[in-house]
């Protein structure tokens, strides 16, 4: 029953997106103005509906109703409820059923709050809206029914891949398609302008806070993802440039790129062609990235639901919208006007330059994720992984970091650089120090240095902006820009930090032995086996002291799962304020020793501390731009009364 | 003195509809491209390692290594909980009706699901051995199930097939098995 409401509920969703796009194309001709009434209701009921669907599934994998097809091939009634909840968009059906939720839910509310922009490019944006969804809703209830029924039901389900049963990876996805879906919006406004030829300050404010909610789920699941592959793979990196974790990397680059261009759009109305297109881009990032992660076409460590049928699917669909799209941009951008003039020093031109260096990275990580696949087209078979994406994107992201430090000090338009010069000594001393006084002593390797020393300096010149301010009327968004470049440097420092300091030790123990690793010393204590709701594991007991300190126990697990069955090792983790030590117990050696691979990673937090500063320096500014948003439509609303009150 | 996009060239307009373009192109070549998905098991070409489960079905004998003697048999790694090792039994059925030999290997089973799961898709098996705790599906490499290996006379692993089979691959199981018997 609660099956076929879902289904039904998904069915009018698509029905009423279809609505929404028809009615939104005829309202901007001058005959069927009429419609343009509908359009908004439409995209919100639209929204509701593909919630129902969604919840309609959340309650079938919370029940275990094993007659559902899907919920038989990814759920287990032994399996714990937070992991039969996660079961809903562990999978491919249950995630692209978010995907339509998140795109419905974000037009919808769009369609309820958004009276900044002019309402015939409003129409065409939720049009656009509606237009994307239509493919999405086309491939769910064709290709990808999630709620299908079995013939006969089934007397267990098979259960949720292990590697995915982790609370923190439960809460994963739905973030990061919170992010991904959410530069849907993005993409339609810049689709509206388009048509309308309405490209202007007012269409920059008017995207700027849809972008920036999209960019902040996108930044912490960016970050949630690179911690939960840290501490579950048992490998002990933080990000190996997996197709996976590129593909949520691309569109956090686009979005980057166009938070900072939309500020120029809406502060200076220059960039709008440039502004345009990052907006088309970056939504189109996020649909590559989906493709490339369903279709399997990418061999990946995380590719869990992969089937070349769905992948020619989403191609086609990626066809339609970022063909179209381009196609648009390109007969419609030379008659978009061309913008404001500003000179070399000025705050423009560095945002240019960050576009610029931000646009660069992205190309290089595009070009390094689909490489393989070229080389392959040529009979080669390639994986491209640090040794050319470190130093690639390291090129962009440097010289990149060294204008985020003097930008946000340049005024628009016009201006000098001997004016901030003096603002600038300090961070440029304490960066040339770090580099001369690391690079002298130690022997650690270039771009760790360059990033120690860059780090060094960023810290000073990110809190720059706000000397001479009084800081209690500082606006929001200048505290969330500060908050958010300092996030930067401090992620940068923890990145450069792992890559320079970090000691390993793989070693094989007898219980009672000590071993050394970095400022500590390792007890193993003992190896017991224990058991959990879906899984047993043997644990392994030891004891970490630091610097011959009060010793902390750890316990890390070598786990079996048995539906379905894999093994998984759970590394245990010894947190400090300044760095971790990561354990992981390996296998029993022929002569009864046990194998432990042991790394003392200094100051590595620093990179997820930093990760959600950025997101924290998002949500700071988010909150500054609602609310002077809200202020001025209070402001208008009582002065429109007043005149009322007047005119009588 | 300098205005960026405005002043790019025209070509450059239609620049991300060509790389998109290319990017199409590259990922359609790719799609298309006959599948090569095949893993190379570590475990062909080695012998068995020794082992003997116990029945786990009231009306087969149990599996042990030394029943792998004489004619090649496949041994498939299955059991009752898991839908597409359900989906491959008709297929194993028409293996067995073409004169295969199949033992299998019930991974953590319980005896009555298993019962249920054999009465209900029929029972291929000429052995069914109970393999509660993985010994012998970890020692084999098989890290799923279904999982289907051909062994040959002498006891080697010939060929190690992940996933069900598919009713389109009984020809090629087939010649897998006439291959082992040379």
């Amino acid at each position: 029953m609660i099956a076929e409401l879902g289904l039904a509920a998904l069915w009018l969703a698509a029905a009423l997106a279809v609505l929404q796009l028809v009615a939104g194309a005829l309202a901007l001709t001058p005959r069927g103005a009429g419609m343009a009434g509908v359009v908004r209701p439409v995209a919100m009921v639209q929204g509701v509906l593909a919630l129902i669907a969604f919840a309609a599934l959340i309650l079938l994998f919370c029940q275990t109703d094993l007659s559902v097809k899907l919920v038989a091939m990814n759920s287990h009634s032994a399996k714990p409820f937070i992991y039969k909840l996660a079961g809903t968009w562990g999978n491919h059906e249950g995630s692209m059923l978010l995907w339509v939720t998140v795109m419905g839910l974000a037009g919808g509310f769009v369609a309820l709050v958004e009276r900044r922009l002019p309402e015939p490019t409003m129409l065409a944006t939720l049009a656009g809206q509606a237009f994307v969804s239509i493919g999405f809703y086309v491939f769910l209830l064709f290709a990808s029914n999630p709620f299908e029924r079995l013939p006969q039901p089934v007397v267990e389900g098979q259960g949720l891949n292990p590697l995915l049963q982790d609370i923190g990876l439960a809460f994963h996805p739905p973030t990061l398609y919170l992010g991904y879906v959410g530069l849907s919006i993005a993409f339609s406004f810049a689709i509206g302008a388009l048509v309308t030829r309405e490209v202007g300050p007012a269409f920059a404010r008017a995207m700027r806070p849809w972008v920036m909610g999209a960019w902040i789920f996108l930044t912490v699941g960016i970050t949630a993802g690179s911690y939960w592959a840290y501490y579950e793979l048992g490998w002990g990196g933080w990000w190996f440039w997996d197709p996976v974790e590129n593909a949520s990397l691309m569109p956090w680059l686009a979005a980057t790129a166009l938070l900072h261009s939309a500020s120029v759009l809406a502060a200076r109305n220059a960039l709008r062609a440039w502004t345009v297109m990052l907006g088309v881009v970056a939504f189109s990032m996020s649909m590559v990235g989906t493709f490339l992660v369903r279709s399997g076409i990418l061999t990946s460590v995380h590719a869990f639901a992969v089937d070349p049928k769905r992948g020619s699917f989403i191609l086609a669909l990626l066809a339609i919208n970022i063909g179209g799209a381009l196609i648009l941009f390109a007969l419609r951008a030379a008659t978009v006007t061309e913008g404001e003039r500003f000179t070399v020093t000025s705050r423009e031109s560095a945002l240019v330059f960050n576009n610029v260096m931000l646009s660069g990275a992205l190309g290089i990580v595009l070009m390094g994720t689909l490489y393989p696949l070229l080389a392959e087209a040529f009979g080669a078979k390639v994986s491209v992984g640090p040794p050319y994406f470190n130093p690639m994107t390291a090129l962009f992201a440097l010289p990149m970091l060294v204008v985020m430090a003097i930008g946000p000090l340049l005024n628009w338009r016009r201006d000098r650089f001997a004016r901030v010069r003096a603002r600038l000594i300090v961070p440029a001393l304490l960066a040339g120090a770090v580099l001369l006084w690391l690079g002298l002593s130690s022997g650690i390797g270039l771009l760790p240095l360059l990033g120690l020393g860059l780090a060094a300096g960023l810290v000073p010149a990110s809190l720059m902006p706000l000397r001479g301010r009084n800081l209690r009327r500082t606006p929001l968004p200048v505290w969330g820009m500060v908050v958010a470049h300092l996030g930067v440097a401090v992620a940068l420092f923890g990145m450069a930090c792992d890559s320079a300091y970090t000691v390993e030790r793989l070693v094989a123990v007898r219980i009672g032995d000590k071993t050394e690793v970095g400022p500590l010393t390792v007890t193993l204590k003992s190896i017991e086996p224990v058991a959990g709701p879906n899984w047993t594991a043997l644990e392994g007991e030891m004891l970490a002291a630091y610097l011959g300190g009060e010793p902390v126990a750890l316990r890390p697990q070598a786990r079996s799962f048995w539906a379905p069955p894999q093994q998984t090792s759970e590394s245990a983790l010894l947190t400090r304020w300044n760095g971790q030590l990561y354990a992981v117990l390996g296998e029993q050696a022929q002569d009864g020793r046990w194998q432990l691979r042991l790394w003392w990673k200094p100051f590595v937090t620093m990179i997820w501390l930093g990760g959600l500063m950025i997101a924290l320096g998002g949500v700071i500014a988010l909150i500054g731009r609602v609310v002077s948003d809200l202020r001025r439509l209070i402001a208008r609303d009582k002065i429109a009364y007043r005149r009322e009150r007047q005119g009588r | 003195m300098s205005d960026t996009a405005a002043k790019a060239p025209r070509w450059a307009i239609w620049l991300p509809l060509a790389l998109f373009a290319g990017f199409f192109v590259l990922v359609m070549f790719g799609l298309l491209r006959p599948a090569s998905h095949d893993v190379q098991s570590a475990m062909i070409g080695k012998p068995l390692p020794p082992f003997n489960l116990a029945p786990a079905s009231a009306d087969r004998p149990g599996l042990a290594r030394t029943d792998f003697a004489g004619k090649p048999r496949l041994m498939n790694v299955f059991a009752s909980w898991c839908v597409p090792c359900a989906a491959e039994t008709p297929v194993l059925a028409e293996l067995a009706k073409r004169g295969v030999e199949i033992d299998g290997i019930a991974i953590r089973d319980r005896p009555q699901d298993l019962a249920l799961f054999l009465a209900r898709n029929g029972n291929p098996y000429a052995r069914i051995g109970a393999d509660n705790v993985r010994e012998v599906q970890l020692a084999i490499g098989s890290s799923g199930v279904p999982e289907s290996f051909v062994i040959d006379g002498k006891g080697t692993i010939r060929y190690q097939h992940i996933g069900e089979i598919r009713p389109d691959q009984i020809d090629m199981i087939l010649g897998k098995l006439a291959e082992a018997a040379k």
